[in-house]
């Protein structure tokens, strides 16, 4: 268990790396969002170049984002030992490296402190606490978690106090249990309702570190009070809520069931937002640590609207888009925003849906991998996967299927 | 081979040098206008006699060219802006020695100038080019510091030179320095502490690094003529190369333009590689200035090492290079780094140089280079200046 910090010493302020970029290169913030490792290709000749040129250079064709193999070799390494910027200046030395990428151009990259020149790189493109994509290159086969740039960029749970806001859902004991693995010093678990039976309490409170707290996120007062006790502990926060309540549009209980997801889904996150955002915001470089991250656990229909979900996906589509003005406060104190859409769970109010489902422990298990990677957009399970591509693809013909009752 | 065609009747002169502070509260057009002001004086002239300005800055910033002829009352018939860091002195004096030798103006002005505040190092880093946002400032923000120390270390193992190699230009540099009143660098240099100083980013230290400041430098481009009915004294430009993103493929910086036209150079010049009586390079780093040495003919670069030690580049060494102290020594103001070497190498060559004068001078090299946008120097130029 970690120190308790000393009240009297000042909180580090949070400061950022630099967040400028041109509009081309947040197409790589996209990739990286996602974890994919892509870079900018000729769309006439296929030759891959980096930084992104505003035409092709050996074709002055199109460019386009390709995902292409993350490898390389390294070319020379230094370290910033006297940034100019003042983020780097107080985690200096800084170590880069210059790369000669498998796919042909060179690129200057955060390396990892046990990368020599001549060695074989596995490179990473992830999002650094400014929010933006960057490269980052380690020993291949190497362990790129041992290297505290990487770590930097991640939001590792190991000694971070994490709050699971509702211990009801299919995966808060699977994700408890895999946090705690990965080295999470406490969890704090909300409990709506905390006076009706809760099946996994044994098994909840019986995981290290764990703690069960009333959290009623319909409830002003209930998020507010639960702020006060550990708003200024908490430095992952994964927001579990939900209300699944099938149903189409002319359903008897549509207008009850869509306000009560909304209570809770939507308007619960901003309730959230209101009591956990600020402090987390503020302590984005408090410690060693530091607040990292927020998690919203959304369904997969918050982009895909099924008419069969009429009201639920429309709670979900609107925490989804509050999400986006939540990630903005967030980042002014490098504190990450992942957004988790997984498909239908296996609970029993998706009792009727078509396999495959997602079990508790898949969806404990991505958000723990989201969060060591430091993504920014998580999808679980394969139908969620699945529609998201259909979506991308061809929109108008997965709302049809939808409507003709083929999905 | 290109067909060459000398600049024959076009001379430079009035060097002048508007002293560098490291700080300055004043703007860049302010130094431009002082350097205007040495200019005119030095040629006894009105300043609307010049018919050609030519102005490198980077920080003009939201005015170009253009704009200064307001500022300083002049109706010129030639204009050129160059935010071309380094290299800006090369372009800029080919530019202006074509014009006047195609008759476009008589006089052209060539000033390079920039202000540096506390915050403009910075500041300028932040927006230097859209590579360099994309993708190097993030990479821990070291500057031009960490895109050289990675260049330095390529080099440096493909050509076996070593720190202390390197050490000798800067030592030297700092001697000439020690001869200049207007050098910001006023402490001798010893190899230790050159050895011993702080890393800023390995193999880069201390005192491989420039100091920014403001100041402007300065000269006159004309005819003979012009500059005999004035009675001005005046140096030949025998020689011009100018070469951007010369080896595209190249995986890093292992040499510079220069190597692509030094064959041009000194044909033009019709003289030997390297038989001048000094060189002025562009030393933002004193190892870029020994790959200016290989790259120019006056060595190969498996013979560096030998090269930097078995010379004397001081004003009365055998080889004297940077006779003012050179950027690392008196400063680099900005845009005005490429222009450094140019005002020296007049002064050297009209014998104006005070206690640094090298006895005899008659021949000078001079190189520039400049705008790191991403991983290596995108510009080189060197010219060849003799005495009159």
């Amino acid at each position: 268990m970690r120190k308790t910090k000393n009240p009297l010493s000042r909180t580090r302020q949070p400061l950022l790396p630099p967040a400028a970029r041109s509009t081309d290169a947040h197409l790589l913030t996209a990739a990286a969002a996602k974890g994919r490792f892509a870079l900018p290709c000729c769309t006439g000749c296929g030759r891959f170049a980096w930084p992104i040129p505003a035409v092709c250079p050996d074709c002055l064709s199109e460019m386009e984002l390709r995902d292409v193999a993350a490898d390389g070799h390294l070319i020379a390494a230094t370290t910033a030992e006297v940034p100019a910027d003042r983020y780097f200046r107080e985690r200096a030395p800084w170590r880069v490296g210059f790369v000669q990428l498998g796919c042909g151009p060179q690129a200057l990259v955060h390396l990892h402190p046990a990368a020599q020149p001549g060695d074989a790189l596995r490179l990473t493109l992830m999002l650094d606490r400014a929010g933006q994509a960057v490269l980052h290159a380690g020993p291949q086969g190497g362990d790129m978690t041992t290297d505290p740039q990487w770590q930097h960029m991640t939001a590792d749970p190991r000694g971070r106090q994490v709050l699971i806001t509702d211990a009801r859902h299919i995966a808060a004991l699977s994700l408890a249990e895999a946090l705690v693995k990965a080295g999470a010093v406490a969890i704090y678990a909300g409990v709506p309702e905390i006076w009706k039976p809760l099946p996994q309490r044994a098994a909840l409170v019986s995981v290290p570190g764990l703690s069960l707290h009333p959290l009623d996120l319909t409830s002003d007062r209930s998020v507010a009070d639960l702020a006060r006790d550990i708003g200024g502990k908490v430095e992952i926060l994964i927001n579990t809520a939900d209300l699944p309540r099938p149903g189409g549009l002319n359903g008897p209980a549509a207008q009850t069931d869509a306000r009560a997801a909304m209570e809770t889904v939507a308007f619960g996150l901003m309730r959230l937002a209101r009591s956990f955002g600020p402090p987390m915001a503020a302590r984005g470089a408090d410690g060693p640590l530091g607040a990292v991250a927020w998690v919203n656990v959304l369904s997969v229909f918050a982009r895909v609207h099924a008419p069969g979900l009429a009201g639920y996906a429309a709670a979900h589509a609107a925490a989804l888009a509050l999400s986006h003005a939540l990630r903005a406060e967030l980042a002014q104190g490098g504190v990450r925003l992942m957004t988790v859409l997984t498909g239908p769970t296996e609970d029993d109010w998706f009792q009727t849906f078509d396999l495959p489902k997602v079990t508790g422990k898949a969806l404990g298990d991505a958000v723990l991998g989201g969060l060591q990677r430091g993504l920014e957009e998580v999808t679980v399970g394969d139908m969620a996967r699945d529609l998201l591509q259909r979506l991308s693809e061809n929109p108008k013909a997965v709302e049809r299927a939808f409507a003709a009752g083929l999905m | 081979m290109t067909q060459l065609r000398g600049y024959d009747g076009v001379v430079l002169a009035v060097p002048v040098t508007v002293p560098y502070v490291r700080h300055s509260t004043r703007p860049a057009q302010w130094w431009v206008g002082r350097a205007l002001a040495g200019l005119a004086k030095g040629a006894g002239l009105s300043h609307r006699d010049f018919d050609g300005l030519s102005v490198a800055s980077f920080s003009l910033a939201p005015d170009t060219t253009i704009g200064l002829t307001q500022h300083f009352g002049m109706s010129p018939r030639f204009l050129d802006f160059l935010p071309l860091g380094g290299v800006a002195g090369v372009v800029g004096l080919r530019r202006a020695a074509r014009a006047v030798q195609a008759g476009d103006a008589d006089v052209v002005a060539c000033i390079a100038a920039d202000t540096n505040t506390p915050q403009s190092f910075r500041q300028s880093l932040e927006q230097f080019s859209r590579f360099s946002q994309d993708a190097v400032y993030p990479y821990g923000s070291g500057g031009p510091n960490v895109s050289f120390a990675l260049i330095a270390q390529a080099f440096m193992a493909a050509t076996g030179l070593t720190r202390s190699d390197i050490a000798h230009l800067a030592i030297a540099q700092r001697a000439n320095a020690l001869r200049n009143p207007d050098a910001l660098m006023k402490k001798p240099l010893s190899m230790a502490d050159y050895m011993n100083a702080r890393a800023i980013a390995p193999p880069i230290h201390l005192f491989d690094c420039v100091m920014p400041c403001a100041g402007a430098e300065a000269f006159l481009v004309m005819r003979e003529a012009t500059a005999k009915a004035q009675g001005l004294p005046f140096v030949r430009l025998t020689a011009a190369i100018e070469r951007h993103n010369a080896y595209p493929s190249d995986p890093v910086m292992l040499r510079g333009g220069w190597a692509r036209d030094v064959g041009t150079l000194w044909a033009m010049a019709g003289v030997a590689p390297g038989a001048v009586d000094l060189v002025q390079t562009y030393d933002d780093y004193p190892f870029i200035s020994a790959m200016q040495f290989a790259d120019l003919g006056l060595c190969t670069p498996a013979g560096l090492p030998e090269f930097l030690r078995s010379h004397d580049f001081t004003v009365t060494g055998d080889l004297p290079h940077n006779t003012s102290g050179g950027q690392l020594s008196v400063g680099q103001a900005g845009c005005a780094g490429g222009h450094l070497g140019l005002v020296e190498a007049l002064r050297q060559l009209i014998g104006t140089a005070g206690d640094r004068q090298v006895t005899g001078a008659r021949r000078a090299l001079v190189s520039g280079f400049g705008m790191i946008a991403y991983d290596r120097g995108l510009g080189s130029g060197a010219v060849v200046l003799e005495a009159a």
